[in-house]
């Protein structure tokens, strides 16, 4: 039931970035409005996927590799059909659905199987925790999402390149104020994320922090990114900084979430990797 | 059968003095229906009256004889000799006025090709024709036709979507650098045509307030009323690019107005909120290095007609593909046209009736096979005779109604309630 929800999903979400992409590359408004519809059935196909996964399991499907990438997915997905219930804005759909579409991929080529969660790890912080931080991050690819595409519009604008692509993209305007909202939802849920990490760290391992690699780095996305906030809310930065700061602190989630896990060696690192 | 005629002329086959006396006007529309209805060949009629063209379509049971109808109907109307403007007229017929009014409603005749405004002007054409029961099932099926290929037109193709003059293009760039316009503040320094037409369309936009100055008070004031806006003294405008977000520059200074240095303090002062130059001044009031700051954007003259040269060629791009569009869409109504054709209905609709009998006799026959000779052809000769009874109310009414306004549509229904189209 679960493999099969699970290739479906693959299926729309494919379809969909296959869709976004002849929508910006071909301007054909049309795929922009299927594939906002191929994600939303990719969406709730893939909310059955976890829930089948989590009945099997027993516990929140986000302990190996393979559940935390698809559950990253989901919760891009999810994140991107609520920004576009707000704004009109296709074109962040071609980059979000690419990457909700990769890492679902890549979730797909890794062992699927069921692991016992070790008894120190069960504990109702750990859906909590992962939820907070999934969330959070999932808002950050978005701003990542918007960023990239506000440099490109930037550049367009900038040297008067202003057609076919330009037209296509949304506004600097709104693009920024995508970035905005992003931070200020996303860093509070990291945040949130990171306590409730802590918290549990502590009834798990008996300490708070213990400055392993996954702790270390989630502190150095949280400063990035509380950089950016207090530099947009105190000196007003705003448009192409903020665009290239949201850029690399979704560059430091990544390596938080995966690098760290792939390099180097800590308490976080979900059993076997690439098998 | 009726057949759809157009008799018209347009922008490009009649000067402006002919347009003016041909012209409908349009509070008087139903009355000009009226006397077009009572043409002799008239069934159905349809007048598109604007500055650029003036259209009669009509449904008429005779083409030939409508034709010249429909031009002494123009001459007589207008108390004009025919002689005068019959030169400028077109003349169309059955597909040629189908792919014409495609064409018209995609604003493909346009004289600004994608031009919106068209649309609009047919679709009023069209109500006032509805209301005042000058069009039938022939036009009323063309029109809505028409009006769905023109909005498939627009979503398919970018024909209507690029700003072609200057200063829309203008506006489009504000729009692409705050995403909406309202609530924002534009500034105008110096005067100006182009000046004045930016700031008219910004203000269209949604543009909030507006501030004017000019080294001449006195015209500083003029504008500022003119735009219900703010006259400032020349020598603090600087001041004011803090509360603006959109500055409109075309003074006559030989030097730059405004210089990089200038404007990296005032952006600093802004907390970077966005600021778009539009210097429209030659020679240019602002120094070109404005651009290369963060959150600032300046278009000069030459990069707004460069966009607008660039526009215009896309539009022609579209419209080939809007071409296109429109040949499949004259093919499929045409088809549908043709199909309304009263005879072969009343062929296939007796082939049909008497197939199912055919084959019901078969079974039946089969299932009784003591039966005599006789029998048989009695049962046969019954059935032949209800058949008849029941296609006799239909094809006499189809037969009768041929030559009315509502005859294709019976046509229509008869195909539908029979199922004739499904083989």
């Amino acid at each position: 039931m679960n493999v099969f929800f699970f290739k479906i999903t693959l299926a729309f979400y494919l379809g969909g970035t296959v869709a976004y992409l002849i929508y910006i590359l071909f301007s054909y408004k049309r795929a922009a409005w299927v594939g906002k519809f191929l994600l939303g059935f990719g969406f709730i196909s893939h909310c059955l996927v976890l829930t089948f996964r989590y009945i099997e399991a027993g516990h929140p499907p986000v302990v190996n590799l393979h559940e935390s990438l698809s559950f990253f997915a989901w919760a891009i997905v999810g994140a991107f059909l609520l920004l576009h219930h707000r704004y009109r804005v296709d074109v962040v759909g071609t980059f979000a659905s690419s990457l909700a579409t990769l890492l679902v991929i890549w979730a797909a080529a890794l062992p699927k199987d069921v692991i016992p969660l070790p008894p120190s790890l069960q504990s109702y912080w750990l859906p909590i925790h992962a939820t907070f931080a999934f969330a959070g991050n999932a808002i950050f690819a978005l701003a990542f999402c918007a960023g990239v595409v506000y440099l490109i519009q930037e550049r367009l604008v900038k040297s008067k390149r202003v057609g076919n692509l330009s037209q296509r993209l949304p506004s600097l305007g709104i693009l920024d104020e995508i970035n905005y909202r992003s931070l200020t939802i996303g860093f509070p849920l990291l945040t949130v994320g990171i306590v409730t990490g802590a918290v549990w760290a502590q009834y798990a391992w008996g300490s708070y922090w213990s400055w392993d690699p996954k702790e270390t780095w989630s502190l150095i996305t949280w400063l990035l990114y509380a950089a950016l906030l207090h530099q947009r809310l105190a000196v007003g930065w705003r448009g192409k900084k903020a665009a290239i700061m949201s850029i690399v602190g979704f560059g430091a989630v990544l390596f938080t979430f995966l690098g760290v896990n792939l390099l180097l060696k800590g308490l976080h690192s979900y059993a076997e990797w690439f098998r | 059968m009726r057949e759809v005629i157009l008799v018209g002329l347009n922008h490009r086959t009649a000067p402006l003095e002919i347009r003016e006396k041909v012209s409908f006007h349009e509070g008087d529309l139903d009355r000009y229906l009226k006397a077009l209805q009572d043409l002799p060949s008239v069934v159905e009629g349809l007048i598109l009256s604007t500055c650029n063209r003036v259209e009669v379509y009509a449904a008429t049971r005779d083409s030939e004889r409508g034709v010249d109808e429909i031009k002494s109907f123009l001459a007589h109307q207008h108390h004009l000799p025919l002689s005068e403007f019959e030169d400028t007229l077109y003349i169309f017929q059955g597909e040629e006025v189908v792919r014409h009014i495609f064409r018209v409603a995609s604003s493909l005749d346009s004289m600004v090709v994608g031009e919106p405004q068209i649309l609009g002007q047919l679709k009023s054409a069209y109500r006032v024709a509805h209301a005042t029961r000058a069009t039938g099932t022939l036009l009323n099926r063309l029109l809505h036709r028409t009006f769905s290929v023109a909005k498939r037109v627009r979503t398919e193709t970018r024909i209507g979507n690029r700003a072609v003059s200057v200063s829309f293009v203008a506006v489009e760039l504000a729009k692409k650098i705050f995403g909406h316009l309202e609530g924002r503040d534009v500034l105008i320094i110096g005067a100006g045509e182009m000046c004045e037409l930016a700031a008219q369309h910004l203000r269209r936009g949604g543009t909030n307030r507006v501030l004017v100055t000019n080294r001449t008070w006195e015209r500083a004031m003029e504008l500022a009323e003119r735009f219900h806006g703010e006259a400032i003294p020349f020598t603090e405008f600087t001041n004011s690019l803090l509360r603006v977000d959109i500055v409109i520059s075309s003074t006559g200074s030989p030097d730059y107005i405004l210089r990089k240095e200038d404007i990296s303090k005032i952006i600093k002062e802004r907390r970077n909120r966005p600021l778009f130059f539009i210097d429209i001044a030659v020679p240019r009031d602002i120094d070109p290095q404005v651009n290369s700051i963060d959150n600032v954007y300046l278009y000069d003259i030459d990069d707004l007609q460069e966009v607008a040269e660039a526009n215009i060629k896309d539009r022609q791009q579209e419209a080939q593909r809007a071409e296109e569009i429109v040949a499949t869409e004259v093919t499929k109504f045409c088809r549908w046209y043709q199909s309304l054709d009263v005879v072969p209905t009343i062929v296939s609709l007796r082939e049909k009736l008497e197939e199912i009998r055919k084959k019901e006799l078969e079974r039946t026959l089969s299932s009784l096979p003591r039966l005599s000779e006789k029998e048989r052809k009695a049962l046969d000769a019954l059935t032949a005779a209800i058949v008849k009874k029941i296609l006799h109310g239909p094809v006499t009414l189809l037969k009768e109604t041929s030559q009315d306004s509502e005859g294709d549509l019976y046509v229509d229904v008869v195909k539908k309630l029979f199922r004739l189209d499904e083989e």
